[in-house]
């Protein structure tokens, strides 16, 4: 599929002298917008009173939005890498701004299929390819720091929920007149409006300023054979097609999968469970203001843990921060199920740290993928693997909420009613552990040949990546 | 070939571009920081 020539991968090569840190910000332009699918708790129940429907009903909205990331990730990765980051970014905020769009026109006509359509579909196509779009080429601009390039752009996918969050408030008391506890579904309709229309502005903002570099190009400095000093990372290239054929790509998929599911297990029950840990009969030592507040405090780990950990990475590498993530994580989900219920600040400091993993997983992923395949079609590997996002975002709170439901009813559960689940995730946990454990070099026949090779000298498996 | 050209990113788009996205994300840190601070405070 063509693409408009101003969209074109030529048309943004950086001349020599480019400064590559005019990067970041453009990739932080698309994800601070897209991270605004963690804020839909904001006019959750606004929505249910206005569709005069269920929490689960509305729910779905934000469901189809991951999954439909998580598809259209894997369905256009290789897009995005053939035609580069502008092209990505343009159509991502395309797709992201007529989502709210639709989705307003939704609300406004009391049409829930309409939102699920806007929001869920077209808004989350939106998402999986505004996610992958600037990871590859940040990774090709920072051959020295990928960890901390990704890092700080899936950093920004985190910080766009702590962005979202307050403005919609914001913006909700602004345009919501009926001075009722919820808002009213105009005032929602509304809001979609107006953040359909700044994301559009900022996320072309980051469409126009990205460049590619050239083919030749690295840092000053830089010396590219300094990469290959730890075990994992090549310096060949692996084909998308070719990579999911690897052993490796479906191990860091369980790993990433384990890690995503056992992160959501405490995002979805974040402020329930707090309060459910520290309940004493029908009353609970922890309010609902502090309970928020906690859900506050989670939100900054699970950003900063994007940015910190990630980086952390570039210098112990990928597999042994992944361990970190999984082993250490195990042993915090253990602590947690155990002695968790015993002092408020144990409780918060655990679950503050386990869902700083929950974030370096995601943001370490694009990094582990360029040591072990390369950087030749990293992007749209990288779309492939976060199908293992969608499935721990449908098996996470099936988990937890499955658990919870044979265990009693909202508002009457207790610390021991969350155990098995907490166990569950312990044990998923430890199947992430071994798996990433099992990654190993991958074998040079999956490596596309070098320039300038000749043909004859490709192998089969090679081959047919082409 | 105009691409091989030797070119120089003015520093005030730098300065501009981390602004734009500096600034809102600062007040998303300040307002969710404040919301936090409630776990400490009551």
């Amino acid at each position: 599929m063509a693409v408009p020539s101003f969209l074109a991968r030529e048309r943004i090569i950086a001349r020599p002298g480019f400064n590559r840190w005019l990067i970041p910000p453009a990739a932080l332009a698309v994800h601070l917008c897209i991270g605004q699918a963690y804020a839909t708790s904001v006019y959750k129940a606004a929505l249910v009173a206005d569709f005069d429907s269920s929490l689960t009903a509305i729910g779905i909205t934000f469901s189809i939005a991951i999954v439909m990331l998580g598809l259209s990730a894997a369905v256009f990765g290789t897009w995005v890498d053939r035609n580069g980051p502008r092209a990505a970014m343009f159509t991502a905020a395309c797709f992201w701004s007529v989502g709210f769009l639709v989705g307003a026109a939704g609300i406004a006509t009391d049409q829930l299929w309409l939102l699920y359509l806007g929001y869920g579909v077209i808004g989350g196509i939106g998402l999986g390819i505004g996610y992958i779009s600037p990871v590859s080429t940040l990774i090709k601009w920072f051959p020295d720091r990928p960890g901390l390039a990704t890092g700080m752009a899936i950093m920004g996918f985190g910080g766009g929920a702590l962005i979202a969050s307050p403005l919609s408030k914001q913006l909700l008391s602004w345009y919501d007149t009926s001075g009722g506890d919820v808002a009213s579904g105009t005032s929602v309709a509304w809001l979609f409006v107006t953040l359909g229309l700044i994301y559009l502005v900022f996320m072309m903002f980051g469409a126009f300023i990205i460049r590619v570099p050239a083919d030749d190009w690295k840092p000053a400095g830089w010396d590219p054979t300094s990469v290959k000093q730890k075990a994992l990372v090549t310096n060949a290239s692996v084909s998308a097609g070719n990579a999911i054929k690897t052993p490796q790509f479906w191990l860091l998929w369980v790993a990433l999968f384990c890690n995503v599911t056992a992160g959501i297990g405490i995002l979805e029950q974040a402020s329930p469970m707090i309060q459910d840990f520290f309940r004493d009969g029908a009353s609970s030592a922890v309010t609902a203001a502090t309970a928020a507040g906690f859900v506050g405090l989670l939100s900054l780990f699970n950003m900063g843990g994007r940015f910190a950990w990630s980086t952390t990475s570039d210098y112990i590498g990928r597999k042994p921060i992944y361990m970190v993530y999984l082993g250490v994580g195990l042993v915090l989900y253990v602590l947690l199920a155990t002695v968790g219920s015993s002092a408020t600040w144990l409780f918060v400091v655990l679950a503050a740290l386990i869902i700083s993993f929950y974030g370096g997983g995601f943001a370490t992923a694009p990094a582990y993928l360029r040591d072990l395949f390369g950087t030749y079609q990293v992007g749209a590997i990288h779309g492939r693997l976060l199908t293992a996002w969608s499935a721990a975002g449908v098996a996470g709170p099936l988990i937890v909420n499955g658990v919870l439901d044979s265990r009693g009813t909202p508002g009457e559960l207790v610390a021991g009613d969350y155990r098995p689940a907490l166990f569950i995730m312990v044990g998923l946990l430890a199947v992430g552990f071994v798996a990433n454990l099992l990654i190993k070099p991958v074998a040079s026949k999956w490596h596309e040949p070098k320039a300038g090779a000749s043909l004859t000298h490709s192998t089969p498996e090679a081959s047919t990546a082409r | 070939m105009t691409e091989s050209r030797q070119t120089t990113t003015p520093t005030g788009l730098i300065a501009f571009s981390w602004a734009l996205v500096g600034i809102p994300l600062v007040y998303g840190l300040i307002q969710t920081i404040r919301t936090a601070s409630s776990l400490f405070t009551g």
